[in-house]
């Protein structure tokens, strides 16, 4: 096996080819924070608060550790003024839609983030596609999914295939940072279940069916 | 039409569609892109047709639709070969004269011509007009000569004779070096040099490789790329199987938005017509290469401009950039090498194999070759598409093709590079257009847009507009750039309504800072710039509205009052006729007044007041005087007292 010498916040570490910089830190017990990361899934690269700063070739330049491979002499710093002020700002701008959300309180303490800095957003979702994707990668379902793009952009089940697939699993529930998820789960089964949606006029009787 | 199977047979072929063609044979040409459809080209094209037949010129007169001529304000535009004379703004009732006139008894029509307005004289030929006099019309130009439909037209003008070069005479090699040479860069955005992004493909492991046209022009008021795959898509084609032939690529995608009917059209049928005759597909001209194109029609994306993002557009998903630090000329489309181009860019291979790498750079500065193709829109006298060499100033290109401002009115900014770009201001008009001139100015060349802003432009509600128009078109996926913009928007917004904070512009700052430091594609890392560059040259607009809660521009609704003075005031009742709020009291002989808490702020009464008068007045930052008392307001006129 070819190991790959590089340096995290001063320590040597050893790490394999194809490994990414959060992989070979979290192995040497360096602490990244990740909000979008799961290690079933496919690295995402959205929440950006796994930034850190890396240093190759004499240049210096901002990567996230969830996506970026190692390199062979690479110099990481997973703290800098940069990427404290860079993390501070995400969490402000998350805790807008979920200020209760006990992973972002931890962080906010961690960082000096204000949560009030921002008005309050109507959402508790933060868009980390955790549920999204673990229920297309893992469980291969897709029976939730991201609907609309930009500011608007928002989780939504879909009915036809959660109605089938969600009531037994919910494997998605525990992944969710925030409570948006059992929200928007909550709302789907109340429209579904309604006797204007439903052709027996009865959600019972329906779901008993499954 | 059977297939042609070697550069003779292609040389053969040009020769006798030339030998067919009289140069001295009459021959209208007739703007007809999407634009010259708006202003009607259509209908014109339809009588034309018509006066032709009905005055027994059918087969003496050739008339030719073609693409977009590029002087849209003055479309639809027409001009009669051999002579070159140009008319403009023809209307269906003009046709039979023209006809009659100037096709049967070659006699000019004085009142069709262009009307120098600074000499006052009357101009005749299309390339002395001043708005094409100063262009280097090269990717361009043969727009106005080709009816994009036939490619007989293009073979005419010399088209695939680069493609047949490159073939049969060049290895890929000198091809390749021959674009390194010519310092190509990408013209879609970044500026990225198309030679070295071809040779990262070529260089990549894989049998597979693609080659694909970004045409996915998205920029507000950007219409360059439509105009040439409406007018010219053979060249398009032309230059996508040269960097097919130089990568090894035998698939190509053309990414063209849904909003663009006539130019899916127009590449669909120069497809099938080069297909028919050797030009794509399999063994193309008889030399062994094999090369097919689709065309994929985007779903109205800016983002999808995003190379990554088009790219899994491509591949049929959700239209998000991707996270990876890997290059797409290496693992793009399907996780293979593909070459990604915009339409300008690869319009310019086949000039550049034809005339030579050195011709090419001998064009433009130091580090920007060739010409490129502008949008002239917004606040300026000839609003239209412009080519020029680079290095070029603004100044030239605004006011000696542009014809400077209209109305009276003074020049303030130019907003270059699309939303991504930045407003450029007065004292730097004398910059030279270059790719890294723009960019250390704080804007960028993007795809080409150039907005012209006069006085009357607010600077704060610019920054306002662009980010509005990116929280839309973010595809949402990462925080700096969703969340971030999110909040920009909203204080951009509350500065606009007068409701700043002494510490916004610095919290607008940091919202900068993470954006354009941590977002995950080049969307979210230049969205700050309107915002960035519009602070750089105009602070003082943003701390007027926050401190004084005025907008110098007398633009920003919230910020502004109506006001009549009632010292000019002539009570002629017309601002008082046509406020459509009934917000002015008055009457005959009675001074007007407005109603401040009726007043919509909707500027009727300030457009329509005499200028003689002059007494509808927009004031901002101060209090609106109090109106005159009701004793007060009946105007004694003087000759009537006697």
């Amino acid at each position: 096996m070819n190991e790959i010498l590089l340096q995290i916040d001063g320590k040597e570490v050893g790490a394999r080819e194809g490994m990414t910089l959060l992989m070979a830190a979290r192995s040497a017990g360096i602490l990244i924070p990740t909000l979008c990361h799961h290690e079933k899934l496919e690295p995402y690269g959205g929440c950006r608060i796994c930034m850190v700063e890396v240093e190759s070739r004499g240049s210096t330049k901002l990567v996230v550790a969830c996506v970026y491979q190692v390199e062979k002499n690479l110099v990481v710093r997973t703290r800098s003024e940069k990427v404290d002020r860079i993390r501070k700002m995400i969490l402000e701008l998350l805790l807008a839609h979920a200020p209760d959300a006990p992973e972002l309180q931890d962080l906010a303490k961690e960082y000096g983030a204000d949560k009030d800095r921002f008005e309050k957003e109507a959402s508790f979702c933060i868009h980390c596609g955790l549920c999204v994707r673990y229920c297309a990668e893992v469980k291969k379902k897709n029976a939730v999914g991201f609907i609309d793009r930009g500011i608007r952009k928002e989780i939504s089940f879909i009915p036809e295939i959660a109605s089938k697939e969600c009531w037994n699993c919910k494997e998605c529930f525990p992944l969710c940072p925030t409570e948006a998820l059992q929200a928007a789960f909550v709302l789907t089964r109340a429209l579904y279940t309604s006797p204007l949606s439903n052709k027996n006029g009865c959600g019972d009787t329906y779901r008993g069916q499954q | 039409m059977s297939r042609i199977n070697s550069l003779a047979e292609l040389e053969e072929f040009r020769k006798g569609i030339l030998s067919k063609r009289d140069p001295n044979k009459p021959c209208i040409t007739l703007c007809s892109g999407s634009a010259c459809h708006a202003s009607g080209s259509e209908e014109v094209a339809a009588i034309i047709e018509e006066e032709l037949e009905k005055q027994g010129l059918s087969s003496s007169v050739d008339f030719r639709k073609t693409g977009c001529h590029g002087f849209c304000e003055r479309g639809p535009i027409i001009v009669i070969h051999p002579e070159e004379i140009c008319y403009l703004q023809i209307e269906p009732k003009d046709v039979p004269e023209i006809i009659s006139q100037t096709i049967k008894e070659k006699k000019v029509i004085e009142r069709l011509l262009y009307t120098d307005p600074g000499a006052n004289e009357k101009i005749i030929h299309e390339s002395e007009i001043p708005f094409y006099k100063y262009q280097e019309r090269l990717v361009f130009g043969s727009n106005g000569n080709i009816d994009p439909k036939r490619i007989d037209d293009y073979l005419a003008i010399g088209g695939y004779s680069a493609l047949a070069k490159v073939l049969f005479r060049m290895t890929s090699e000198e091809v390749l070096s021959e674009v390194k040479k010519s310092n190509l860069r990408g013209r879609g955005g970044g500026g990225f040099p198309a030679g070295s992004k071809w040779e990262g493909s070529r260089n990549a492991l894989g049998e597979i490789k693609y080659v694909i046209v970004n045409a996915d022009e998205g920029d507000p008021g950007a219409y360059m790329d439509r105009a040439l795959l409406e007018g010219n898509p053979h060249s398009v084609l032309e230059g996508l199987t040269i960097g097919a032939y130089v990568i090894g690529s035998h698939e190509g995608y053309i990414y063209v938005r849904q909003e663009y009917p006539l130019a899916v059209e127009n590449v669909n049928i120069a497809i099938k017509q080069a297909q028919e005759y050797g030009l794509l597909g399999k063994n193309i001209l008889g030399s062994g290469f094999d090369f097919t194109v689709k065309v994929h029609q985007g779903a109205g994306a800016f983002v999808c401009g995003e190379s990554t993002a088009l790219m899994t557009a491509l591949e049929g998903r959700a239209g998000e950039p991707r996270p990876k630090y890997v290059r797409s000329n290496v693992v793009g489309l399907w996780g293979r090498p593909s070459v990604l181009n915009n339409v300008e860019t690869w319009a310019n291979v086949p000039l550049i194999i034809n005339n030579g790498a050195d011709w090419f750079a001998q064009l433009g500065t130091e580090n920007s070759k060739g010409t490129k193709i502008f949008s002239l829109v917004g606040k300026i006298t000839n609003t239209g598409l412009v080519e020029v060499p680079m290095g070029m100033t603004l100044r030239d290109i605004i006011y000696k093709i542009g014809g400077g401002i209209p109305g009276g009115k003074r020049f303030k900014a130019v907003q270059t590079g699309g939303p991504s770009g930045g407003c450029i201001p007065e004292e730097l008009l004398d910059l030279e257009v270059g790719f890294d001139e723009l960019t250390k100015a704080g804007s960028m060349m993007g795809s080409g847009g150039m907005i012209v802003m006069d006085e009357d432009t607010c600077m704060v509600d610019v920054a306002r507009y662009f980010l509005d128009f990116l929280t839309d078109e973010s595809c949402g996926k990462c925080v700096p750039c969703r969340e971030g913009m999110r909040q920009m928007l909203k204080i951009l917004t509350n500065i606009t309504h007068g409701k700043g904070k002494e510490d916004d512009i610095e919290l607008l700052e940091e919202l900068s800072e993470t954006a354009g430091d941590a977002s995950l594609c080049a969307l979210g890392r230049t969205a700050p710039n309107p915002f960035l560059s519009t602070l750089r040259y105009f602070r003082d607009e943003y701390e007027a509205h926050i401190k004084e809660k005025r907008c110098p521009a007398l633009s920003c609704k919230e910020l502004i009052a109506y006001h009549i003075d009632p010292k000019k005031c002539q009570a002629c009742m017309i601002c008082l006729k046509k406020c459509p709020a009934e917000a002015i009291a008055g009457g005959k002989n009675r001074i007007h007044v407005i109603d401040q808490e009726k007043c919509t702020k909707c500027g009727t009464c300030f457009e329509v007041c005499p200028p003689r008068f002059g007494a509808v007045q927009k004031i901002s930052g101060e209090p609106v005087p109090a109106p005159i008392p009701e004793e007060a307001r009946t105007i004694i006129r003087e000759s009537k007292q006697k």
